[in-house]
């Protein structure tokens, strides 16, 4: 298998520059998301800096309930490097949205260390690197679709026609361009998810967080927005992660495929994606995508059983 | 409503019945003629006694339709007859001077006065305690049982301590009858903000997070336009507390101005006709400002692209 390289990874960079010993080659192979132990130490003694978006070391988060502890995380590490399309898999209550929330710091893991761009997850939020999409649009409903789509901008402080321009270059990246004075319930639940995109691309960040974005979504309208959100990392070259319950979403989306388990939640396999960045539909027929998927079937089914 | 009826353009009794002028003023119309109905056989049955005791008195022979005459035309009946109301009200709006101590429209602009101003200190005040709570939870618990507290004294038994207490620092006529007023329609606009400040979706305060907004701009592009349906409705509850409050403050004030006056007055030398008029401006007052209200709400509402 090939790895795609993503363009803001330089031929001189350190995360593709292989070492001597078989172990560390196998830890640079599936750079740059790693789950196992021995690639987790492979990765560690690999001393010069690399370019990686985020960067989870051992991280637990315990909630306390009335019904005792719940291992929301237990343990996990994970690396994923600049331009990755990474697509995080599992049932309910395996830690995907947990994860998302860690490394956005909606929340704070119990123990462990976890940075992105190189930075805290507070620091990369207060410094505002990354967007977060949720499960539902969660547009602000006294706001017309074009100052929904500044509200972050404004927060920010950009200026006036810095906004104007912006509000006009992110609705036509998501083909709304005439429905800038509309107000939210004047759209379709896609178009809605659509603006939710285009808010969080506003700012540039270079890390998009996607928390089943298109979850509540019909099968129809899902495929157009996957071949569109496709086409939009292709051009901008972000960094994504993407939670979703969909195997077929999750290997067409992905250049990685993280499949998790709940109870406690953990990384139960690393899958890698290497359809070329232009794919289309139609590779959900091949027997590449096929033999991915079920790859990821079993994984689940092998997380589910563990569990009972 | 017969008259009503006739002067509509379909001419078929079961068109007539499907109007959509029918169907919206009938109902309300055969209310209104029910209870002057019930009105008049009250004012008649009430008034009776009295009559005939007139009669007796003088010794005057007199008939049934003697009787049923002068309980409609009592000069000061138990229950004046709704002609007798209408006509004394009528008099006193147009038959005087609007400045004229007679005139109920100096009396109700003197009630108003004190009642708007009370109302926008109510406000002031209410909105102002709802931020305290909401932004601290030390505040929550040290606030509320105070505000709770407040409205479970009879304001009646208040308004003579806040009127002879205000009066020794030397205020006088409008303010501390406002400060009455205030003191009684903060109350509503509080609990309703507390509501609306903490309505947002944590989905929404979970994105203004993302953003890294400071709390200020939370609460000016986030709690503050959630509120807006809460205020509203809290204000149209104030609005006709304030009133009432400004009524009672002029009660026990002297009473030489104002719809509580005038019922004062009233009830002094007897006026039945006088208290029920002045009761009748009081209404009247209260639906033209709770109509305002409802006004500036549909408006803020059609701007803040509420579905029509």
């Amino acid at each position: 298998m090939t790895l795609q390289l993503p363009k803001s990874l330089k031929p001189n960079d350190p995360g593709v520059t292989l070492r001597g010993d078989g172990r560390e080659s196998f830890a640079a192979r599936n750079q740059p998301v790693h789950m196992s132990n021995e690639a987790a130490a492979a990765v560690e003694s690999v001393s010069t800096p690399r370019r990686l978006a985020v960067d989870v070391r051992n991280v637990s988060l315990t909630f306390e309930t009335s019904d005792g502890k719940v291992d929301a995380l237990a343990n996990v590490s994970l690396e994923i490097a600049e331009g990755e399309f990474v697509s995080f898999i599992g049932p309910s209550g395996c830690g995907k949205t947990t994860m998302l929330r860690l490394i956005a710091d909606l929340q704070q893991p119990t123990s462990g260390t976890l940075l992105v761009n190189g930075m805290s997850a507070e620091q990369a939020r207060l410094a505002r690197r990354y967007g977060y999409v949720f499960q539902a649009p969660a547009l602000f409903p006294w706001r017309t679709i074009e100052k929904n789509l500044k509200l972050p901008l404004e927060v920010m402080g950009f200026s006036d026609s810095e906004q104007n321009s912006r509000a006009a270059r992110y609705l036509a990246l998501v083909n709304l361009t005439g429905f800038e004075r509309k107000f939210p319930w004047q759209l379709s639940g896609g178009m809605q998810q659509r603006v939710s995109i285009a808010r969080a691309l506003s700012f540039d960040p270079a890390l998009l967080l996607m928390d089943e974005p298109f979850g509540a979504l019909d099968e129809i309208v899902r495929d157009h927005l996957n071949e569109q959100l496709l086409q939009l990392w292709d051009k901008t070259g972000k960094t994504v992660l993407f939670v979703t319950h969909s195997i077929p979403e999750a290997v067409f989306l992905s250049t990685k495929i993280v499949v998790m388990s709940p109870r406690p939640g953990r990384i139960i396999d690393v899958i890698d994606c290497d359809f070329a960045r232009d794919r289309t539909l139609e590779i959900r027929e091949t027997p590449e995508f096929l033999k991915i998927a079920q790859r990821v079937r079993t994984g689940l089914r092998a997380g589910h059983s563990y569990d009972e | 409503m017969t008259s009503n009826a006739l002067a509509l353009p379909a001419p078929g009794a079961g068109a007539l019945r499907r109007h959509p002028l029918v169907e919206r003023y009938a109902p309300i119309l055969t209310i209104v003629l029910a209870l002057i109905a019930i009105w008049y056989v009250a004012a008649l049955l009430m008034n009776l006694s009295l009559v005939r005791d007139g009669f007796e008195r003088e010794e005057a022979p007199y008939t049934v339709s003697d009787l049923i005459e002068g309980t409609m035309s009592a000069e000061r009946p138990l229950l004046p007859a709704p002609h007798q109301v209408i006509a004394a009200f009528a008099d006193s709006v147009f038959g005087y001077a609007p400045t004229a101590p007679r005139s109920l429209v100096y009396h109700s602009a003197v009630t108003l006065s004190a009642t708007l101003l009370g109302f926008a200190l109510g406000a002031l005040l209410g909105i102002a305690l709802a931020l305290m709570i909401v932004h601290s939870r030390v505040l929550e618990k040290s606030l509320l049982p105070w505000i709770i507290c407040s409205q479970m004294v009879p304001i009646l038994a208040l308004a003579p301590i806040f009127v002879v207490v205000l009066g020794a620092m030397g205020l006088q006529g409008l303010l501390p009858k406002s400060i009455i007023s205030a003191y009684l329609c903060f109350f509503p606009i509080t609990i309703g903000m507390v509501k609306g400040f903490t309505a947002p979706d944590p989905m929404q305060l979970d994105l203004m997070r993302t953003w890294s907004a400071t709390s200020r701009q939370v609460l000016a592009k986030l709690r503050w336009p959630s509120a807006v349906p809460y205020l509203f409705a809290s204000l149209k509850v104030a609005i006709s507390i304030s009133l009432i409050g400004a009524i009672v403050a002029e009660l026990p004030t002297g009473g030489e101005a104002g719809i509580g006056a005038r019922l004062l007055a009233g009830s002094y030398y007897g006026q039945t006709i006088q208290i029920w008029s002045a009761l009748l401006a009081a209404a009247i007052l209260a639906s033209g400002l709770i109509a305002v209200v409802d006004l500036a709400e549909k408006i803020v509402g059609l701007r803040m692209g509420a579905r029509p």
